[in-house]
Formats: C-alpha cells, sequence, structure tokens
C-alpha cells in the first residue's frame, strides 16, 4: 500500500494544474476506500473458554490482520448498562465505526439504546433478531444454522456408541438449544432408530458445577458418547473424558483439551459474518442487516474427525454433509412425532433452514428423555 | 490533649488511610503490569481518563456506582445492628421481580404513582427476603451470613422458575423474560445525563441511612445492639425488633436496586438482572466500614474502576482480570490499613488514652 502511495504522489508531482485537480477525486475516492475502520468486539464471557466468546474472539483476531484496520475488544461485559458504556466508550473514546456485541442479551434493550443515539455507527449482532419493521438500519444481525453440525455430531455418534444412549447437557429450554438436542438425536437415530438422547437442562449459560454433575450422572446412567450446549464446553469435555467417555463438541473446538476422547465438533464460522460487515463497512456499502447460513454459506463448519472414529461413520457423516452443502438435505420434515407421540410436523411436510416455525421449536422429537 | 484534638486526628486519618491504600494500591498494580511489559505510567493514565477523565468517563462511573450503593446499604445497615448478611443479591433478584410482577395483578398501574408501587414493590421483596434472613437468626438461631447466602441461590431460582415459567412473556422466545413494564412506569435519565434516575435514588438511600444511623434515637439504638446486643438488652432496648428492622430495611434498599434495574434498564425481569451487583455490594460496605456516609464514594471508587478497566482492555489488551486484581489490591490495603488506625499520625498519647472520654460517653 505504501507503494501505491508512492507511485500517485509521484504521479500527482509530474502532473500539471489541471490533472492535479483531477486526481484529488481519484485520492478522495481512494482514501475512501481504504478509511481506517475501528471495529469493536464486546464479549459477555473470557475470551478463551472454549467455547462461545471463543468461536467469537477468533473471527475477530482473523478481522484484526486485515490492513487499516484496528480492532478493541472487551471481555466480561453483563448484560446491563455496562454494555451500554461499553458500547458508547467505543464509539466516543476509540472512534469505533463498526461494533459486534456478541452476546444474545445485548440486543434488547442495551444495543438497541445505544444504537439509536449513534445513527452514523453500525451494529452487527450475534443472534439474527432484526427485523425490517421494528429496527433501525444501523442495526444487523447474524446467526448461523448450527443444527445442521449438531446433525453430523449426532450421525458421528450414532455410529460410535455402544449403549445406544446418548447424552445432552443443555442451558435452556429455549428453541435455539431444542433445535440442537432434536437436530443430534435426529442425525443419531438416522443411524440406528433405537438411539436415546438423556437432554438435562442446568438452567443457566455458564453452571460449571451442575454440568459436570450433569454429565457424571449421565455417565452413571449408561450414557457413552456426549455433546452439549452451554456457553463453555469445557467442563463437559473434560469430565466426559475421565469418564473414558467419547464427546462431540461445541461453540470451537475442545479437541485440544481430550484428543482421546473428541470425535468431531459443531463449530462456528463467525469470520464469514464478520467479513461481510466489515467489508460493507469499508466500502460504504448499505449495513448488512440479517445475515444467515449454514454450511453451505460457510457460517458454521465441522471439527476435524478424532483418530477413533471409524470408517463407516466418516463416510456416512461426509455423504450428509455433501448434501447439506449443497442445499438438499432437511433436518426437519414430516411425519416428526415429539417424545410425547404427538405429530409436530405433519406428513409430506418438509422444513426448511429458513423456516420461522422452526425458531419457536417448543418441543423434544422422539427418542429424547427429557421435559421441556 | 484536648478532645477536639484527638477528633481532628480520628478525622484526619479516617481521610488519610483509605488514600494512602489507594496510592499504595495503584502502585502495586503498576509494579504488577510492569512485569506483563505494560508501561505503569500509561497504565495509571488510563485507569484515571477512564474512570473520571471527561464526561462521559464520570457518567460511566456515576452509572456503574448507582446500583452499588442500594447494595451496599443492604450490607451496611445489618452491620450495624451487628449482623454480617451478605444476601443482597437475593433481595435484589427478587426486587427485580417484584417490580415487574406487580403490573400482572394490577394492570391499569401507570404514572408516576404507577412507577412509585412498582419500586415499592420490589423493595418490599427484598426487605421481606433479608428480613427472613434476620428472623431466622433470632429466632431459630441460624447464623445469618450462611442463610442470607444461600437465601441468595433460592431467591435466584424462584426468580428463574417464574420468569420461565407462570410470568414469561410468550414473545421472549429465547431470552424468557416477563412482560414489559409500560412506558409510563419507567424511569428515564438524569435531565442532560447518560446517567438514570437509580442515582439518585442511590445518594439519597445512603444519606437518609446515615441521618438515620447518626442522628436519630432509633437509628442509635441499632447501633447499641450492633455493639453489644446483650447489653442493649439489658438497658431494655427491642433487640429483635432493631435487628429486624435494620435487616429489612437493607433487603428493601437491594430491592429497591432490583427494581430500579428493571425499571430503568432491562424493562422486563430477565437472567440478565443477575449479574452479581449484589456481590459487589458486598466488597463495597466492606470497604466503607459499613457507614453509610462513605457508601456513596466509594461505590463511585468501584463504578471508576469499572469504567477504567473497561478503557484498560480496550487500550492496553489487558485481560478484565486485572482490574479484578486492582481491586483486590485496593480491598486488601484498605482493610489492612486499618491496623494502622490510631497510629499513624504522631499523637502526645497512646491510644488507650483515647478510650477514656468514650466510657464516658456511654455511662452519662
Amino acid at each position: 500500500m505504501r507503494l501505491d502511495l508512492s507511485n500517485r504522489r509521484h504521479w500527482i508531482k509530474t502532473l500539471g494544474a489541471a490533472g492535479a485537480g483531477l486526481s484529488t477525486l481519484g485520492w478522495s475516492a481512494w482514501a475512501q476506500a481504504q478509511k481506517p475502520l475501528t471495529v469493536g468486539v464486546v464479549y459477555v464471557g473470557p475470551k478463551d473458554d472454549f467455547g462461545y466468546n471463543q468461536a467469537q474472539a477468533e473471527a475477530a483476531a482473523e478481522i484484526k490482520k486485515l490492513p487499516g484496520l484496528k480492532v478493541v475488544e472487551e471481555e466480561n461485559v453483563p448484560e446491563t448498562t455496562a454494555v451500554q458504556k461499553t458500547l458508547q466508550g467505543m464509539i466516543s473514546q476509540d472512534g469505533a465505526g463498526l461494533l459486534f456485541p456478541t452476546s444474545f442479551g445485548y440486543f434488547d434493550p442495551h444495543l438497541l439504546a445505544v444504537a439509536a443515539k449513534n445513527p452514523g455507527v453500525r451494529f452487527a449482532h450475534c443472534g439474527g433478531l432484526w427485523s425490517e419493521a421494528k429496527h433501525p438500519r444501523n442495526v444487523g444481525s447474524f446467526f448461523g444454522y448450527i443444527d445442521e453440525c449438531q446433525y453430523l455430531n449426532g450421525v458421528i455418534a450414532g455410529h460410535m456408541t455402544q449403549s445406544k444412549k446418548l447424552g445432552f447437557v443443555a442451558a435452556k429450554p429455549i428453541p435455539q438449544v431444542l433445535r440442537n438436542i432434536n437436530a443430534f438425536t435426529l442425525g443419531a437415530r438416522s443411524v440406528k432408530p433405537d438411539i436415546t438422547t438423556l437432554a438435562v437442562f442446568t438452567g443457566d449459560w455458564s453452571m460449571p458445577v451442575k454440568e459436570a454433575e450433569s454429565t457424571n450422572s449421565l455417565a452413571d446412567q449408561g450414557v457413552d458418547v456426549f455433546t452439549m450446549h452451554v456457553d463453555g464446553p469445557k467442563v463437559v469435555v473434560e469430565t466426559a473424558a475421565k469418564r473414558g467417555k467419547f464427546v462431540c463438541g461445541y461453540h470451537a473446538s475442545q479437541a485440544k483439551l481430550a484428543p482421546q476422547a473428541y470425535l468431531t465438533g459443531a463449530e462456528w464460522q463467525w469470520i464469514t459474518a464478520y467479513k461481510a460487515m466489515v467489508e460493507a463497512a469499508r466500502s460504504g456499502a448499505p449495513h448488512p442487516n440479517f445475515l444467515r447460513g449454514g454450511l453451505k454459506e460457510g457460517y458454521v463448519k465441522t471439527s476435524a474427525y478424532g483418530a477413533m472414529v471409524s470408517a463407516a461413520a466418516r463416510k456416512n457423516a461426509d455423504d450428509v454433509k455433501a448434501q447439506m452443502q449443497k442445499g438438499t438435505f432437511d433436518i426437519f420434515k414430516g411425519e416428526l412425532k415429539d417424545n410425547t407421540g404427538k405429530t409436530v410436523i405433519a406428513k409430506g411436510k418438509v422444513l426448511k433452514q429458513t423456516d420461522v416455525e422452526l425458531e419457536s421449536m417448543n418441543y423434544l422429537v422422539e427418542g429424547v428423555v427429557g421435559k421441556v | 490533649m484536648s478532645t477536639a484534638t484527638t477528633a481532628w486526628r480520628e478525622h484526619a486519618e479516617s481521610v488519610l488511610l483509605p488514600v494512602l491504600a489507594l496510592l499504595g494500591a495503584l502502585l502495586l498494580f503498576g509494579a504488577w503490569v510492569a512485569f506483563g511489559g505494560v508501561s505503569p505510567v500509561d497504565t495509571w493514565v488510563l485507569l484515571f481518563r477512564g474512570a473520571f477523565g471527561d464526561s462521559f468517563s464520570i457518567q460511566n462511573s456515576l452509572q456503574r456506582a448507582a446500583p452499588l450503593m442500594l447494595t451496599a446499604l443492604a450490607v451496611a445497615l445489618p452491620a450495624r445492628a451487628g449482623l454480617i448478611v451478605i444476601g443482597g443479591e437475593g433481595a435484589l433478584v427478587l426486587g427485580a421481580l417484584g417490580c415487574a410482577a406487580l403490573p400482572y395483578g394490577l394492570p391499569g398501574l401507570s404514572g408516576m404513582w404507577g412507577c412509585a408501587l412498582v419500586l415499592a414493590a420490589g423493595a418490599a421483596c427484598g426487605a421481606a427476603w433479608l428480613g427472613l434472613a434476620g428472623a431466622l437468626r433470632q429466632w431459630r438461631g441460624v447464623n445469618e451470613t450462611i442463610s442470607s447466602l444461600l437465601l441468595g441461590y433460592i431467591a435466584i431460582a424462584v426468580f428463574k422458575h417464574l420468569v420461565e415459567g407462570p410470568l414469561r412473556d410468550p414473545g421472549s422466545l429465547n431470552k424468557p423474560s416477563t412482560l414489559a413494564l409500560n412506558e409510563s412506569l419507567r424511569i428515564a435519565s438524569l435531565p442532560g445525563l447518560d446517567v438514570h434516575w437509580g442515582l439518585v435514588w442511590g445518594v439519597a438511600a445512603s444519606l437518609a441511612a446515615a441521618v438515620w444511623l447518626s442522628f436519630t434515637t432509633s437509628g442509635f439504638a441499632v447501633r447499641v445492639v450492633g455493639g453489644n446486643a446483650r447489653a442493649a438488652r439489658l438497658v431494655g432496648l427491642p433487640t429483635n425488633r432493631l435487628i429486624l428492622l435494620a435487616c429489612a430495611l437493607g433487603g428493601a434498599c437491594a430491592g429497591l436496586a432490583g427494581a430500579i434495574e428493571v425499571a430503568a434498564v432491562h424493562t422486563a425481569a430477565n437472567a440478565s438482572v443477575i449479574a452479581g451487583l449484589g456481590y459487589t455490594g458486598i466488597l463495597v460496605a466492606f470497604v466503607a466500614r459499613h457507614n453509610p456516609w462513605m457508601v456513596p464514594p466509594v461505590a463511585l471508587l468501584f463504578g471508576g474502576f469499572g469504567a477504567a478497566g473497561s478503557l484498560l482492555q480496550r487500550r492496553l489488551g489487558l485481560p478484565d482480570a486485572s482490574v479484578l486484581v486492582l481491586q483486590g489490591f485496593a480491598f486488601m490495603l484498605i482493610l489492612g490499613s486499618e491496623a494502622l488506625r490510631g497510629r499513624l499520625l504522631p499523637a502526645a498519647r497512646a491510644p488507650a488514652a483515647r478510650a477514656t472520654p468514650h466510657v464516658q460517653e456511654v455511662t452519662a
């Protein structure tokens, strides 16, 4: 870039006055395109939690490498006025032009309050809540269909289980979590239809003691493959490994924590959304208000298979993954029954990933032992 | 030496000790970051700029301090009656719940009186909760420190059960919340500032508590009970009632903090309210030595730590935990500096002589 600049200067010098006038136009367009941008990223927990926040921090570290881009970060920011002050501080003190408040709970009322006061600043929220009717144009949201990866987790788990009992340690019975439990179970039962998933809800996003207790108790009940949906999967992964069980990861890769037990995992690939938001901000294009995607769009990915995953399991999962990447695979389709025997998706009905019906999921599918 | 000089010395010490302790904490913190390869001078400058450097920073610190004043009173008031109650978080959470739940029972609430009622509902819930800890101790002999701490967990469980169950707004899919308070019940920002009215409530409650304890008969009686409950009973003070009163007032403050969080910030009760404000209040109360006059400045100091920590993370890339280290240094040194009380300033007489007029005061 430096070279580019000196060339241009040289060019200006050698040209006459008229030429210089013309080149000013070119110069300002160039400066516009390369305008230094400060990006603020806010995390609700520690950046190195082997989970939700780490997945975001990995994308932030990636965009930090872009030239002319400055990234300011703050971790452990609670969903109170503290986050409003942090966002406003990033704008007033650091001059941020694009903000990534990454926790779901930041959106309403915190992000919306700050966005209303700073119409010139772009806000990119992770969680997918933006709606044209209700929210301002400088706010946008992105999210990924990670249930695809949980389905693949289920396929691998289905091959690797001996006891045909899988364990799912979950935070709260909300639609996003239920969707993951259901996808995981459907994946496993596509391999062996008599598999059951024992689901435990800990009650909150970060409850390390309860997560460990749940894992141990599930292991005592004969569960031999685990997965989870909590903010920091570290505890479940380590506890399951200690009990000699297998585990499928979530949010980020936990392979490092237990290479002998880690089969595969459902990971976010937020860099796709981060890049789209950053590029639009730098080029002055309209703010992308609503970004969504799954494996096909590169919003999620699977962890590399552990060495113990059998060839048959790999092949089965890879086949399904290839279909998902082509967009020809549907996870939720009729006839689908919940675990009380009620039909939740009628025969012949197919729900695409983008279907809003999936966003208000309030049931556990047949094969899940647990209650919403 | 006259009593006046002794009093002057005491006042000077009570200002000097915490100030010196703070300076010590900053020095230690500077050394600590230097080990990590960060310039201590940069750190000090940023700490100051982040906490009190400009109008934005000051408002940032004030906003963070506001709820801490109320949760600190939840510890300080019972402490003056001789109880170590650390269950402010539970009272705050139930206060938030009470505030958000009242409109379910009285759907017509609106306007200033409605707002006063939802805040009062929050305060009442908090008062009942810490009052319960006080009652358990006075009538069942249950240690109040343990019971208030454990009651906090029960409060959070009750809160989650109701917010995610019967009181849940069916529209709140992935973040279970109660129905939002209607517009007219909410608390606005202070005119011209980006700080809500909770700050005024916090300062007013601290001053009211201070005046009560320092200048009223019942406040004095509470202090007597806190000094020696047996002696208080001997002179005929209604010990149980006074202890219960102190606990309930403390709980009311924390409950009010929760209600304000809902009415001024979240608009509905949800898990975001459970952010540890009650626990930070314990630190504030101990550093303020349970003296309500000192609660607002100490809360402001902690608010400042929070605001400064935010800037340290963004500018120097220091982890969030580094501010906790600074807080730890400050907390230790401020409490440790108590050992120097009565010895810091050169005095003509030993501290033992100081006790004489106090004894006379009490016996008189």
